[in-house]
């Protein structure tokens, strides 16, 4: 929020975070959408986001689906001539879009990762069974049924545990206590 | 004796890759050489908390980092994720002051400084580097002679960087499997995404990304894949049957932990290798080696 009212325009706002510090290099070559497997998916390429971003279209970009279809393979990182660091934007975008609020509708994928965070947040680890029931609490229980077969495989060869892993009560709070500190400091880098 | 401090991740402790963990753990001990896991651990954060909350990420493996440092060895993972998030910590912390600032401010609030000291690497690192192929050669028991294997790398053990292998074709794992006497079958889509965290979100999104990895290993004769990633052995095994549903397929590809094909082949206790946790049954593949 801080950097947003400093910054000019979008590309400033960005540029001025890791993975936005070279956007003004891109040429526009498009090596990153021809490397990105869910290209196809987005409402802008990788791309366009970046073309996007420099022509100042804040909104546009922030209410897409398209960094929220991003895999994190970083395919496009390693193959940009410019050294873009296009995953690092794309991550750097949800981030915005989250404490702005504009969480896409059309894809569950900010609820998954609300769900995973909200168990990190508060015990310090994963459990992947609470992970789980958690999400599809929050998004649709009925899109549940759809992977009872995985799941009932999963359990059968006891790879679905109810026990979550624990850290001592003192590195609970430790966690905590940094978490806490990292989000009074605006969450962004 | 070589001497590591092991960051297991979630997943690989007592999560669904727990078969992971413990041959990783097995493993090491054949080959003379000593994980100690991390006192008091939390997650790394993976992708999701660095898509919400960047600062809040790299702060969570900067803890690790901390905890790591105090006692002075590499810290390795099984995992992937844990290791692109461990290692973007240190690189953030060394190329971007500000953010720099942020995070030491972040960890002083629970007590905590770190001095930047902790090299983190992938255990696959590790095998071929430190140990190397000759050694681990020299430990085999049970050759692994006329097993077609596809090693599947994934995604973040090479990319966006790494220190030991090729970040689009890389041939560590192959090499490896050549080392216990299986044969690497060529594998191009070996480093290609397996649909990561969007199994969950975006189903089918992943499972057409899992159809072209399989076209690629069983088009290539290979009996079995081999993984270094607790979510990339998750979506091929467990979903392997939503992809033979989705696109009419016969997939039988057992997916193994490259560390339990290891065991296999130096002779490990099968009971510690965890090779039950398959979906798609190992046995009949591995069957003369064991």
């Amino acid at each position: 929020m801080e950097k947003k009212a400093l910054a000019n325009s979008f590309v400033e706002e960005i540029g001025g975070s890791p993975g936005g510090e070279e956007i003004r290099l891109c040429i526009q070559c498009g090596t990153c959408t021809a490397s990105c497997p869910n290209a196809d998916r987005m409402e802008h390429t990788p791309s366009q986001i970046i073309a996007m971003v420099r022509a100042d279209m804040r909104e546009e970009v922030l209410k897409s689906n398209a960094m929220w279809y991003c895999l994190s393979c970083y395919m496009c990182t390693a193959r940009c001539p410019r050294g873009v660091q296009i995953t690092e934007l794309m991550h750097a975008l949800e981030g915005i879009a989250v404490r702005e609020h504009l969480s896409h509708g059309r894809t569950l994928t900010p609820t998954m990762y609300r769900s995973f965070n909200d168990f990190v947040y508060s015990i310090g680890t994963l459990p992947e069974v609470g992970f789980m029931a958690w999400y599809y609490m929050l998004s649709n229980p009925l899109k549940a049924i759809k992977v009872m077969p995985v799941a009932i495989d999963l359990i059968k060869h006891g790879r679905l545990r109810i026990k979550a892993r624990r850290l001592t009560p003192e590195g609970t709070k430790q966690v905590k206590a940094i978490l806490d500190k990292a989000e009074s400091l605006g969450g962004a880098i | 004796m070589k001497y590591y401090s092991y960051f297991p991740g979630c997943s690989s402790s007592e999560g669904g890759a727990r078969a992971y963990g413990d041959s990783t753990l097995a493993v090491a001990k054949a080959l003379d050489v000593e994980f100690k896991e991390l006192d008091d651990w939390n997650c790394c954060g993976s992708t999701p908390y660095n898509s919400f909350d960047e600062l809040a990420s790299l702060s969570l493996s900067g803890r690790n980092l901390a905890l790591a440092e105090k006692r002075g060895f590499d810290l390795v993972t099984p995992c992937s994720s844990c290791y692109v998030m461990l290692n973007r910590t240190n690189t953030y912390l060394s190329k971007y002051p500000k953010a720099k600032a942020k995070i030491d401010e972040a960890l002083a609030a629970g007590g905590l400084k770190y001095n930047g000291t902790i090299k983190v690497r992938h255990i696959l690192d590790v095998f071929v580097r430190d140990i190397g192929y000759e050694a681990v050669k020299a430990k085999v028991k049970k050759n692994l002679g006329g097993l077609k294997v596809a090693a599947y790398y994934g995604c973040q053990i090479v990319r966006p960087k790494n220190d030991f292998d090729h970040t689009e074709n890389p041939t560590s794992m192959d090499r490896l499997v050549e080392s216990l006497g299986g044969e690497a079958v060529p594998f191009p889509m070996k480093s290609r995404c397996c649909g990561a965290s969007l199994i969950i979100s975006e189903q089918d999104v992943a499972v057409d990304l899992l159809k072209k990895i399989f076209d690629s290993a069983a088009g290539n004769g290979a009996q079995c894949m081999i993984t270094v990633c607790p979510l990339c052995q998750t979506n091929l095994d467990a979903y392997q049957s939503q992809v033979n549903k989705k696109y009419h397929t016969s997939f039988n590809l057992p997916v193994l932990f490259f560390t339990q094909l290891m065991g296999v082949a130096l002779g490990v206790d099968q009971k510690e290798l965890g090779l039950k946790a398959g979906i798609v049954p190992a046995e009949p593949v591995l069957a003369k080696y064991l």
